[in-house]
């Protein structure tokens, strides 16, 4: 489902003296349906990065990235908008959402951009704020005044709502209790059932040894270690 | 799928003085381009030239037709140009005077472009002028009100039910959030979000607000001294820049 081949990157600063700084070279990974791989290393080895380039966010220097049949790193805005809609679901560290928009919203989002009923998509929505433990009270109002752990569980929320077949998570269970930390590793346990292809970061080790069927360690990625 | 608009070599002198030169790119149907740079670099230009505004000293405009498919709108006569501009093809002013009448009712702004098209009932006409204020958040009973007495958002708001009231598939819009406060702008931002997914639209917008393009645009494209610098994902050119000059532009914003 996601296959990465020879991927390279590297930051070019032509501000700062045009200094150029590589901090991937030879990525190579590959993550089948129903399978949850855990990207360790220390921090600052380049797990986020890696997840960055998977998304498209960040442009890969060389090499292939292969989600779904679609090579992001080639690929036009609009063949990687379409996979972001359809295929790749990505739960990123901090919530980005458009100002004034109400919470049950934000969440329904990702099912009516794929064409879901308002009353279904809504339903969804309200089913996962439910179990994630956000109060319903506050289901009307935007996520941008809310507390750090609420809006991680918004996030949360927000991609699981559609089923995506290829999951990207930069540390879905970070800042959250034991209770909600369960209800996301349940989360996650039941999108690897129905053949989801998951890639994650988790600090927690836990949380890591539950889900987790392997890990990739990605400092053998990073330039240093082949020098 | 064929795209809605084939952009190719399109380039403006004013004399020797360079406008833009060498652009294109292709639009498809329900995409939003952002194109940004500082003011001077061609931006409003490129806009001007592709809605017909301006004449481009070369190159082609391909808009894909609803009759006769793709057909270059730079050599297209002038009759057919504006038959465009009043029906597929909208444009949204940075000042909104610019794009209503002003000494006309805020109905009979949006009521005058369905005539141009052939509406002729007077009840249907209004009945739509007033579902369209509604759409954009203005109260029915200021229907009849002229929109100089409507505050600058409601003015911006009102100038953007004028031209999609005909159900355009490609709009044109220079700055739509300039000049406008913040306040007004985040709802702004938000109702043209809506209606672009709503309507399917397709969307080219020239900003100089990089927060703007973030939330609106799929692609970006960003533009100095008129010409290209560089192209792609909305998110990836700006987390990632590649050319020296989109990284000064984006390590250039403030953050409140």
């Amino acid at each position: 489902m996601i296959e990465l081949n020879n991927v390279s990157k590297s930051f070019t600063l032509h501000n700062q003296g045009g200094a150029v700084i590589p901090v991937m070279q030879n990525a190579t990974l590959c993550v089948e349906p129903r399978e949850c791989v855990g990207l360790t290393g220390v921090s600052g080895a380049g797990k986020s990065t890696l997840m960055r380039v998977i998304y498209g966010n960040y442009l890969a220097a060389s090499g292939s990235v292969v989600v779904g049949g679609v090579d992001v790193a080639k690929a036009e805005p609009r063949e990687i908008l379409a996979l972001r809609r359809e295929t790749l679901g990505y739960v990123s560290q901090f919530l980005r959402v458009v100002p004034r928009v109400p919470t049950l919203d934000v969440v329904a989002e990702p099912l009516l951009a794929v064409g879901t009923p308002e009353g279904q998509a809504r339903d969804k929505a309200a089913s996962l704020l439910a179990q994630l433990n956000i109060r319903e009270r506050l289901w009307g109002l935007s996520p941008t005044t809310f507390s750090g752990g609420e809006q991680q569980r918004v996030n949360i929320a927000r991609g699981f709502a559609y089923d995506f077949p290829a999951l990207l998570l930069d540390e879905p269970t970070a800042s959250l209790d034991a209770q909600n930390r369960a209800t996301v590793l349940g989360l996650i346990e039941t999108a690897k059932a129905r053949g989801a292809a998951i890639i994650g970061i988790f600090h927690d080790e836990a949380a890591r040894e539950t889900v987790c069927d392997r890990f990739v360690d990605v400092s053998v990625f990073s330039p240093k270690a082949l020098a | 799928m064929t795209p809605l608009l084939q952009v190719k070599n399109i380039r403006k002198f004013y004399g020797a003085r360079i406008g833009c030169k060498d652009v294109t790119f292709d639009l498809y149907p329900g995409e939003v381009m952002g194109i940004v740079g500082e003011s001077g670099s061609g931006k409003s230009t490129l806009l001007n030239s592709l809605a017909g505004h301006l004449a481009p000293d070369c190159g082609e405009v391909i808009f894909d037709t609803r009759a006769d498919g793709p057909v270059d709108t730079v050599t297209m006569s002038e009759p057919e140009r504006r038959m465009l501009s009043r029906t597929d093809w909208a444009f949204v002013h940075q000042h909104a005077r610019d794009g209503l009448r002003m000494s006309v009712s805020a109905g009979g702004n949006i009521g005058e472009r369905l005539m141009a098209v052939g509406g002729r009932h007077y009840g249907s006409i209004r009945e739509r002028a007033a579902d369209w204020l509604a759409r954009v958040e203005i109260s029915e009973n200021r229907i009849d009100d002229r929109p100089s007495a409507f505050s600058g958002g409601m003015q911006q708001r009102l100038q953007i039910a004028r031209n999609l009231v005909t159900g355009p598939r490609l709009v044109f819009m220079d700055e739509p959030t300039g000049g406008l406060d913040v306040s007004v702008q985040a709802r702004l931002l938000d109702l043209l979000r809506g209606l672009v997914r709503e309507m399917g639209l397709s969307a080219i917008i020239v900003t100089h607000d990089l927060a703007v393009v973030r939330l609106l645009a799929d692609r970006l494209m960003v533009m100095k001294d008129g010409c290209v610098l560089e192209t792609g994902l909305t998110d990836q050119v700006l987390d990632d820049p590649q050319h020296g000059y989109t990284q000064l532009l984006v390590s250039s914003v403030l953050h409140v």
